[in-house]
């Protein structure tokens, strides 16, 4: 199971790439996808909601369940990756790539409410 | 001597192909003739402005009576049914429906009452609604019952609006939250936020019960009630309910009991002795009514005394010896659906509650149980069970022993349908992986399940590669989903 070095998990199996203007990228890791298996629809919430803790971030339809994303703070929505909607199957295919679902705002404090790779390599026992 | 009567499965007959009635369209066919007009025509343009006229005439199929008659019937012919065949759908409880129940509600003394007659004039049918909450009220050990609601889903609203109501008329508004079992019916928790709800969920712990110690940790201040299902969508009784319930009403929250899966309980345990404040029936799966197809259904509720003002209205309310609609309930919330509730439906669950009895009714939950742990002994070495905990009335396995095998829950599912069966519920409940929900449910024999058994074990010797490819048998093959699922089409050309 592909657990990239550079980026940080969630016990919920979604991923965060920091950029330096206090954005963040986040997706749902390889692990999450393989789970879910066809991924067929991805729906999210609005360009600018901000969202609290523990509360849904839109959510991932596969063939065999539908399941929310979520994260351990709260963030703000500040874009969506479009090709999801004609394509969601790149989040099968390219989960950490070109199936990046959205960009956040978010502090720089949170990294500690993160897992590091090898935490996450071991979450998942891989 | 071999029974042939229960092997004539999984064969194929005179299935025929089914075209849209758009492609059978025949120019200048025609289904009715009407008669001359007796009222002269007007010109349109001249009664309508020209916006207002359509420039294309829609392109209806041009078809005669035979044509669609026949359209219909062969459709009708592949339905699948319980009185067709096995249905073992987990959380459904696909049992067979006795044909007493139809007679019944189809007498004209109950199928023709206008829904307008003064009380005076329907004693008959309000005295056996008035019964009919006395038996829930029995079998479910509360106070009150309401016949209102007309689905089970409906019944958990209603639930959930009672509850809502409580906590307002005791100052308790800031309660804005609502617990659910992860092992619940999916239904609770949309029921939950329908009525202005929150919800959080509460994880299980690994045998398959409710986690108590989380619950006590998240019953806050905030929390409204619980929701339960009991037994569980995972078919496990739920052996800490009263702690569970006594930890709820400590923290001045109510606990709805969600009552789809009462026929494991009937007669034998009471949910109003275990805590339950709120429970409601879905009498599809409890008793005996139609199921599915978008109703009519009927989802009773019952509840402790304290909710009973509460209730919607009309309550039925017997005096002496009548019987009359109270729509005049100060404290009620009001109506939830039109008239006394789904009435034919009603009185089918009457009628079988009275067919059977209090003794048979226990036997529907022994049967129930009998026949789900008959099924779990047999498949148990051969399929993974993720709980020890034994089985109510269904069991839960799922594809890990055959993961090796290239083996999946939806291949064993597919190839169900070759050997003649309906799949059981497939990857629900999602609290484990790939899961098969198998309810054989009361009504079916020995032999029946057996064979169900059999076909299980054969599927599972066969090779991954063949099972991909099933089913072959059935009319439509296998589907991609997948691709059904990404590029739906919605219309009959595309």
């Amino acid at each position: 199971m592909n657990v990239r070095d550079n980026l940080l998990y969630t016990k919920t199996h979604e991923w965060l790439l920091f950029q330096e203007d206090g954005q963040a990228t986040l997706g749902i890791t390889d692990y999450a996808q393989s789970e879910l298996g066809d991924i067929i629809f991805v729906d999210v919430p609005d360009v600018g909601d901000t969202i609290e803790s523990e509360e849904s971030l839109g959510s991932i339809e596969s063939v065999k369940a539908v399941s929310d994303m979520e994260l351990p703070f709260s963030v703000t929505i500040t874009e969506f990756n479009d090709a999801l909607q004609d394509a969601p199957q790149s989040v099968n295919s390219s989960p950490y790539d070109d199936g990046w679902i959205m960009k956040i705002k978010v502090s720089e404090d949170v990294k500690n409410d993160l897992l590091t790779p090898d935490q996450y390599k071991e979450l998942i026992g891989s | 001597m071999e029974n042939k009567a229960i092997q004539s499965q999984g064969k194929q007959g005179l299935i025929l192909e089914e075209p849209f009635l758009f492609e059978q369209s025949l120019p200048d066919s025609i289904g009715v003739v009407l008669p001359e007009s007796e009222v002269d025509e007007i010109d349109i343009e001249s009664a309508l402005p020209s916006a207002l006229i359509r420039k294309d005439i829609p392109q209806f199929p041009m078809l005669s009576e035979q044509q669609v008659v026949r359209h219909f019937t062969r459709l009708s012919t592949w339905n699948y049914s319980v009185d067709g065949g096995f249905y073992p759908l987990g959380s459904c409880t696909m049992k067979y429906n006795p044909k007493l129940n139809e007679v019944v509600a189809n007498m004209s003394g109950f199928a023709d009452i206008h829904p307008y007659l003064p009380d005076e004039k329907v004693q008959g049918i309000l005295s056996i609604l008035w019964d009919l909450e006395q038996y829930l009220q029995e079998i479910s050990g509360l106070d009150a019952v309401s016949l209102q609601p007309a689905a089970g889903s409906h019944g958990e609203l209603l639930g959930i609006l009672l509850m809502r109501n409580y906590h307002k008329q005791n100052g308790d508004s800031h309660r804005n939250t609502i617990l659910v079992t992860a092992s619940a019916h999916g239904t609770n928790p949309s029921s939950a936020a329908m009525g202005g709800y929150k919800v959080k969920s509460l994880p299980i712990l690994s045998n398959g019960l409710t986690n108590l110690q989380a619950l006590q940790e998240s019953m806050t201040e905030e929390i409204a009630g619980l929701m339960i299902t009991n037994p569980s969508t995972c078919g496990l009784f739920e052996a800490d309910i009263v702690a569970i319930c006594k930890i709820v009403h400590e923290k001045g929250g109510l606990v709805y009991f969600d009552g789809a899966n009462m026929n494991a309980l009937l007669g034998k345990a009471r949910p109003g002795d275990m805590g339950a404040d709120i429970l409601h029936f879905n009498t599809h799966k409890t008793f005996a009514t139609p199921h599915g197809g978008g109703g009519p259904g009927a989802g009773p509720i019952a509840v402790v005394a304290k909710l009973k003002p509460y209730l919607p209205t009309p309550h039925i309310v017997k005096t002496n010896e009548s019987f009359k609609l109270e729509y005049n309930v100060d404290q009620s919330i009001g109506k939830v659906r039109s008239f006394y509730g789904n009435i034919g439906v009603l009185l089918r669950a009457y009628t079988y509650i009275r067919t059977l009895g209090a003794s048979g009714l226990e036997e529907v939950a022994e049967n129930a149980v009998l026949n789900a742990r008959y099924l779990a002994h047999k498949l148990q070495d051969t399929f993974h069970m993720p709980f020890t905990t034994p089985c109510m009335h269904e069991v839960l396995l799922t594809d890990e022993k055959q993961t090796e095998q290239g083996i999946t829950t939806m291949d064993i599912a597919k190839a169900l349908l070759d050997e003649g069966f309906h799949p059981p519920t497939v990857y629900f409940p999602l609290v484990v992986k790939a899961a098969m929900l198998i309810e054989p449910t009361e009504t079916e024999s020995k032999q029946t399940i057996d064979l169900f058994i059999a076909a299980l074990h054969k599927i599972i010797k066969q090779d991954h590669n063949v099972l991909a490819s099933l089913p072959t048998k059935t009319k439509v093959k296998r589907v991609d989903e997948v691709s059904a699922s990404r590029t739906p089409c919605y219309t009959w050309y595309c």
